[in-house]
């Protein structure tokens, strides 16, 4: 098969869909907003188009079959935005249509404007969560975890003793110590930083000691025939080996260390910060303050994520699971 | 096992018991060690003079700054075992709110109704995922997005927006708990669903079995050990994310509200023993975990 049979590229009827989708989606929002709160039919009937249109051409889209690697990416890429798109397309309609309480769940055209209007706190909170006690943290705890793991890796008794432990560990509501690191530290960012490096350290920690032992026995056996010393064969064959694994801790700690950051302030900060604003936005009933501070958290974590993936796949490009694609 | 074999190559549990426990004093005596000068600052300590006498109290401060171990073990079983745990009311006997049994059940039914919840959800969208190549492409980056959003974050908008409808107490925390474990659940039940390899589908394909047949004969029983596995995973979280659904609304009861009365008051030690009984919690409900596997599996004909 040299040519992709019709119907499975991005032809003249596939935008068409793409179109009617988007068409009757603008259909929903412009009749959602002039018939503001009276859960017009007209509305939900075109916000029921919109959905049946949009699940059509998400269908249509997984199962295109371009000719050249390029279009397939751009697919994959479609289909969740597709998927996405009708999801806010749907809360947005169905919250003005029936004139939902902002107490309850704004619109994400009030989130957005939230956003627009505030964003100097906004920007703010952001230094003082994510720039001042995240990241920080997020980098301490990394490297506290990994130097703990390569001294368990030097030292086998360390490791019998210590991995046991750092598995329980990681099981426990470790969250919990945030009221007692904020007595500690104080009620600035280093109490925060200090939550995170204590929440990223042992997934670190256990994560690089599998990674340490996932080189084969045959590369192993060939650095000893070379006599390869220890940190020649950490250097040119274990670390690079381990770099799946050490990776996998790196995103899951970016995850924990947005939450460590934020809870953390639940327990007490200066008067910034995106748990401090949650927590008293709630408090105001501001709801809207509140979903804004969740967007610019949702999309500084996704953000931290993304580069991490695609810093993963610079330096793991040989892994099969990389490969594959 | 040859002798020639690197020692890491050997078997893992070769003798670990002895490194965890001396792992574990010298951790236990690092913190004693650490009473000190960790509480040097504290009014009681200033009158003190002499190593020895300044240790004894620092080990017996009524509000320190880094509490004594004994002193946690003390106070969290003062207030388990040391406190009548039902309470005379109109209503009947009742749990008693001085007993710490009685936040930590409040917690714990949260953790379990939303350790339902949310495994129910995963299976539910892993089975999704694996039917339908729509799902799989629509739905799955954004179960991956959904967990690099700091889900904790939206648990004060969960317990207010539910609290408006009038639904308060445990269901919001359940929800909380839900929301956060369904991910792995999602995710490993997705990989055992999808473990069974070509020849064993291809030979349900000349039995001629249905897509239900081959679920419940060959897909299903290859992912309940990645179900499992995926299972102690989000049971710790459930806890998680009950405890911190305990923390915004300032909540009377559950280990949270005990979190954090304590950080208010600056009652350390409540602090501390809250926790223990948190992590003794999380051990008891990762065994009971494990407990249900191996029976199931063991049930299921697999043999160790």
């Amino acid at each position: 098969m040299s040519t992709a049979p019709a119907n499975q590229t991005m032809d003249w009827s596939w935008r068409l869909q793409v179109l009617l989708a988007a068409g009757s989606a603008g259909l929903a929002l412009a009749l959602a907003h002039g018939f503001a709160g009276l859960a017009h039919w007209s509305a939900l009937l075109a916000l029921a188009l919109a959905l049946a249109a949009t699940m059509r051409a998400c269908r249509r889209t997984a199962r295109l079959r371009p000719a050249d690697a390029a279009s397939q990416k751009l697919a994959d890429l479609i289909v969740p935005l597709l998927f996405g798109a009708a999801i806010l397309v749907t809360w947005e309609v169905l919250c003005v249509a029936f004139g939902v309480p902002t107490v309850l769940l704004p619109a994400p055209s009030l989130i957005a404007a939230r956003v627009a209007t505030s964003l100097p706190t906004l920007g703010a909170d952001f230094v003082q969560t994510v720039i001042r006690a995240a990241i920080p943290g997020w980098i301490m705890g990394c490297l506290a975890g990994f130097a703990v793991a390569l001294a368990c890796d030097r030292f086998d008794f360390l490791r019998r003793g210590l991995m046991p432990i750092g598995n329980f560990i990681s099981a426990l509501p470790i969250i919990g110590i945030a009221p007692i690191l904020v007595m500690w530290f104080g009620f600035d960012w280093q109490s925060k930083a200090a939550v995170v490096v204590v929440m990223t350290f042992f997934p670190m920690l256990v994560n690089t000691v599998a990674g340490l032992s996932a080189a084969g026995h045959l590369e192993r056996d060939l650095m000893r025939s070379y006599g390869a010393s220890w940190l020649a064969t950490l250097v040119s064959l274990r670390l690079p080996a381990a770099m799946p694994f050490i990776f996998n801790a790196l995103k899951i700690n970016a995850t924990l260390a947005m939450i460590g950051a934020i809870v953390a302030e639940f327990f007490g900060t200066p008067v910034v910060g995106m748990g401090f604003r949650i927590s008293t936005e709630v408090g105001r009933m501001a709801l809207d303050m509140v979903w804004a501070t969740i967007a610019v958290a949702a999309i500084a974590g996704s953000a931290f994520y993304g580069l991490l993936v695609l810093i993963e796949r610079k330096v793991t490009f040989w892994h099969p699971s990389l490969r594959a694609r | 096992m040859s002798a020639a074999a690197p020692s890491r190559a050997m078997p893992r549990k070769a003798g670990s018991t002895i490194p965890v426990l001396v792992i574990t004093a010298l951790i236990m005596a690092a913190w004693y060690a650490a009473c000190l000068p960790m509480n040097n600052d504290l009014p009681q300590l200033a009158r003190v003079t002499g190593l020895a006498e300044r240790y004894q109290v620092s080990w017996a401060l009524e509000r320190p700054v880094l509490p004594a171990p004994h002193q946690i073990v003390a106070e969290l079983y003062n207030s388990t075992v040391g406190t009548r745990l039902f309470r005379q009311t109109a209503d009947g006997m009742v749990l008693n709110p001085r007993n710490l049994v009685f936040h930590a059940w409040i917690t714990l039914s949260a953790t379990l109704l939303g350790f339902a919840m949310g495994s129910l959800l995963g299976i539910v969208i892993a089975i999704g995922i694996v039917h339908s190549r729509t799902l799989s492409k629509s739905l799955m980056p954004w179960v991956i997005i959904s967990q690099t959003i700091p889900i904790l974050a939206v648990a004060p908008i969960v317990i207010v927006a539910l609290g408006s409808v009038g639904l308060t107490g445990l269901v919001p925390k359940a929800i909380i708990s839900a929301y956060l474990c369904f991910f792995p659940v999602a995710i490993g039940m997705v990989k055992g669903l999808l473990s069974p390899d070509t020849m064993q589908l291809d030979l349900m394909r000349t039995y001629n079995g249905s897509t239900v047949q081959t679920f419940w004969k060959l897909r299903w029983p290859a992912a309940v050990p990645f179900l499992f596995a995926s299972l102690k995973v989000a049971v710790t979280i459930s806890l998680v994310g009950a405890i911190v659904g305990e923390l915004p609304t300032g909540a009377q009861a559950g280990l949270g509200a005990r979190l954090l009365s304590g950080s208010y008051f600056g009652q350390t030690i409540q602090i501390w023993s809250a926790l223990l009984l948190a992590a003794l919690l999380a051990a008891l409900l990762v065994v009971a975990v494990t407990l249900a596997e191996r029976l199931t599996l063991k049930a299921m004909g697999s043999r160790p």
